[in-house]
């Protein structure tokens, strides 16, 4: 049944895929992000109680919830990796992880500016901020380790070990304002019940979620092209592309 | 699935069992220091059967009751009463509030029990709920009319 995944194991297969998928990828990032933030930040009704503040949420959400999913397809690739022995996986992993980083950075700095008006604080301990902080340090590990290593096949298995080991904090975050009492608020839209926002404040929201995912998969792929390019690059199909280029 | 696939598929799935159910019983463990604030019946019923004692540095969590809030003409300094679901402990504050802050909205406050139903505190924090509307729904649904904080009065 998944037989027809295996071609893909092979670099030059992933290669072309990524170069068939990027265009879509790119055209729905730049379409919905454009669309969504503009309708959010001009056109969506102010929040009864937060005012104008309240669009922070068009970048925060998306990024916090991103920063999440990133991880997991992050932690997919890295156990496809060590189940099947692909390289491609090791690649596709670390080709995703910076990309994660900067969500997660960019949720904590907005959630941040956006705690100093309405809570009072930029930071506090609480479950929910710890929690994300921590899966900041995860991504930064996952790097890091990577990297640590002068053998690419060895950094891929170390640092796939601690990106599997690391999704045990993903259920934690987001039921990290549900277990425990903290300063964070609850979900809005992530739960099985009717969102708690108004419908006109909401679709821009899943525009820009939209465009975020997409975002974050067109970089990842650029990535993943590149990561390829560099280790396969005494390959003759790898040649062959870069006569190509340079014609 | 080959068999060294499959052999593979397990140590991965019993890794991520085994750190999985290791943090969880940390997590249980540690469950009521995660915990950021007190609810004000935590405080006067106590918490897994601990009461706070008086003198005691803790954050407390609430809704502020609706015509409580005290000022002080003369300063910064502030009461007011909060409620969770029976018991109410008063808080006194001397500071700037933040935007959030108003009657009937959830807050949390650092700061010393100085009686078993008082605190004061050194820090407010404002706790939005997760409800995101427009003000004119607010008003048909809540009966909330929009108050610019500045516009607030307290």
């Amino acid at each position: 049944m998944w037989k027809w995944l295996h071609p893909y194991a092979k670099t030059e297969r992933a290669y072309v895929l990524c170069n068939t998928l990027l265009p879509w990828f790119v055209v729905t990032a730049v379409l919905s992000l454009s669309i969504g933030t503009l309708w959010g930040l001009v056109f969506a009704p102010a929040d009864y109680q937060q005012g104008d503040s309240f669009r922070i949420i068009y970048i925060h959400v998306p990024s916090a919830l991103l920063s999440m999913s990133t991880y997991v397809a992050m932690a997919v690739a890295a156990a496809v990796g060590m189940i099947w022995q692909w390289r491609t996986a090791y690649m596709a992993m670390i080709a995703i992880a910076p990309v994660g980083a900067v969500m997660t950075f960019i949720a904590l700095v907005t959630g941040a500016a956006w705690g100093k008006p309405m809570w009072g604080t930029w930071w506090v301990w609480d479950a929910r901020l710890t929690s994300e902080l921590i899966l900041l340090f995860l991504y930064l590990g996952v790097m890091a380790l990577y990297s640590a290593f002068d053998d690419k096949r060895q950094g891929g298995k170390a640092a796939g070990v601690m990106a599997i080991v690391g999704v045990v904090n993903i259920p934690i975050i987001h039921y990290s304002v549900e277990w425990w009492n903290t300063l964070h608020q609850g979900a809005t839209i992530t739960k099985f019940d009717k969102p708690s926002i108004a419908p006109e404040m909401l679709w821009p929201l899943l525009i820009n979620l939209l465009g975020f995912a997409a975002f974050v998969g067109a970089v990842s792929l650029v990535r993943m092209r590149n990561e390829i390019i560099r280790r396969e690059i005494h390959r003759p199909w790898v040649v062959l592309i870069a006569k190509q280029a340079s014609k | 699935m080959n068999p060294r696939r499959q052999q593979r598929l397990a140590v991965v799935v019993g890794i991520l069992a085994l750190v999985g159910a290791a943090i969880g019983l940390m997590l249980y463990a540690l469950n009521e220091n995660i915990d950021l604030f007190y609810t004000p019946s935590e405080i006067i019923e106590g918490k897994d059967g601990q009461i706070p004692t008086v003198g005691q540095r803790l954050r407390i969590g609430g809704m502020v009751v609706p015509g409580t809030v005290k000022r002080d003409p003369e300063s910064l300094a502030v009461s007011f009463d909060l409620v969770d679901v029976g018991e109410v402990v008063t808080v006194s504050y001397s500071g700037i509030l933040p935007d959030l802050f108003r009657e009937g909205q959830g807050i949390v406050a650092t700061g010393v029990l100085t009686e078993s139903r008082k605190i004061e505190a050194h820090e407010v924090l404002a706790k939005h709920d997760e409800e995101y509307m427009p003000p004119e729904l607010a008003e048909k649904l809540k009966g909330i009319k929009h108050v610019k904080p500045s516009e607030a009065g307290y």
